[in-house]
């Protein structure tokens, strides 16, 4: 009997996508996993509604509203829930601008920022509305596993989803982790 | 045996002199116990409590702690270990630690201590404080969001550079870290890259400026080694990608 894959999402909140390119250096040891997983939700995919999985792999802090969305069915919907870089454990350097208020921010880049015609704040309601703060992913729902890194190496992700996948408590070597 | 007094940790005989704390003593032995605040060089001052261990069954920092002939005393235990990345996590969410983007990374003590411990997550609430950078300084920029105020800086310009140029301002929760000066600049005061006091930071709040990446990310202090066995990066020196002037 062939064993049911297991089923995997994947997802990018407030972070610039470098976890999910670390991801991808995973290069040939793609093959292996696609054996061994099924994608659901993710960049990688054209899935757009999350179904019911077994790990939820984060990259990304939680910057406006959209995110907030994302994230709580992200945990409804995922047995392990597991926050993936620097931004979804501790905001990373979307969260440098919690030092500041928001409307700081905006006017900086977009009432004061170079070389504007008719700058104002942007407020299409297509455009999710930003969050006070950026929070690192722990603060709104629980997490299962943490993997630092800025990003964690492709490596570090093998070693994690095999032990995670075989069963294993999970052991990652000096080297394989880094806040960097 | 010789009359040479002694205590155990985690189950290794320490030689001591009179007078020496169990960190002096297990420091002389080759045998790690994390710490921050405590540099070889001076006075302690027990502020951090990352150097926490068991001595006969009760919790004491070691680096203030007396040695004494026949002491028990448990370091490298997993409650001690979970202890530790609790201070390491306060610490980190008590300022603002963005490793990807701090010239420091790889090589601040901060970081590898947390390696060491194995935290691998900040776990508490962040504060997220609204800090200054100071880069009034020509060789050297103070970024208060890495500060842990360890106060080696402060104990460093007070006692050896006879500079008294850092100081800590405000109590408890407020306590933070001032340049002794009516401007509060960096760029004010006699401060110079050959002082003790801009050798000995543990992390990367004191930088030396246009040198920042010199040694490249993945090549520096913490990159492969762990801290146990690399040394603190104020005890090396510069050629070896440590803060101490050869
Ligand atoms: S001082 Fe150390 S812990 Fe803080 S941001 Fe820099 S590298 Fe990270
Ligand atoms: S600037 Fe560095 S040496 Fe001075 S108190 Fe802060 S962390 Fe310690
Ligand atoms: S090293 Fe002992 S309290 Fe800081």
């Amino acid at each position: 009997m062939i064993e049911p894959r297991l089923k995997i999402a994947t997802c990018s909140l407030a972070g610039c996508f470098g976890c999910h390119m670390s991801l991808l250096d995973l290069d040939e040891r793609l093959f292996d996993l696609a054996e061994r997983v099924e994608l659901d939700r993710s960049p990688l995919t054209d899935i757009k509604e999350l179904g019911e999985c077994d790990v939820g792999l984060v990259e990304g802090g939680v910057c406006n509203a959209e995110n907030v969305h994302t994230l709580i069915e992200f945990r409804a919907r995922c047995k392990i829930l597991v926050a993936i870089g620097a931004c979804a454990l501790n905001g990373g350097v979307p969260a440098m601008r919690n030092q500041y208020d928001l409307k700081e921010c905006l006017e900086e880049s977009y009432v004061r920022g170079m070389g504007l015609v008719n700058a104002q704040i942007p407020s299409d309601p297509e455009i999710p509305l930003l969050l006070n703060k950026v929070h690192p992913i722990h603060e709104v729902v629980k997490i299962d596993y943490s993997l630092p890194g800025c990003p964690p190496s492709a490596d570090t992700i093998w070693t994690f989803i095999n032990e995670l996948l075989s069963g294993q408590a999970i052991a990652l070597s000096y080297r394989q982790i880094h806040y960097d | 045996m010789s009359g040479e007094p002694s205590f155990t940790l985690d189950g290794q005989q320490i030689p001591f002199q009179e007078g020496q704390t169990v960190m002096q003593a297990a420091l002389e032995a080759g045998v790690y116990i994390p710490h921050l605040c405590f540099n070889p060089e001076f006075t302690p001052h027990g502020s951090c409590r990352v150097c926490l261990v068991k001595v006969n069954n009760r919790m004491q920092a070691a680096c203030t702690t007396p040695a004494a002939g026949g002491q028990t005393v448990q370091s490298e235990t997993e409650e001690l270990r979970e202890i530790r990345r609790g201070i390491l996590q306060m610490l980190f969410v008590e300022g603002n630690h963005v490793c990807p983007a701090c010239e420091k990374s790889g090589a601040c003590q901060l970081q590898a201590v947390a390696y060491y411990v194995g935290m691998l997550a900040p776990h508490f609430k962040h504060f997220y404080p609204r800090r200054p950078v100071d880069a009034s300084h020509p060789d050297a920029v103070i970024d208060f969001n890495r500060c842990i105020m360890c106060e080696l800086c402060v104990r460093a310009s007070r006692d050896v550079d006879g500079k008294n140029i850092f100081a800590v301002e405000g109590r408890g929760i407020q306590a933070h870290l001032v340049v002794n000066t009516p401007s509060g600049q960096l760029g004010a005061t006699g401060f110079s890259l050959h002082d003790k006091a801009a050798q000995v930071c543990p992390t990367g709040s004191i930088l030396t400026k246009h040198r920042g990446y010199d040694i490249p990310i993945g090549q520096r202090l913490y990159d492969r080694k762990p801290i146990n066995v690399v040394g603190d990066v104020a005890q090396l020196p510069d050629s070896q990608g440590g803060r101490r002037h050869d």
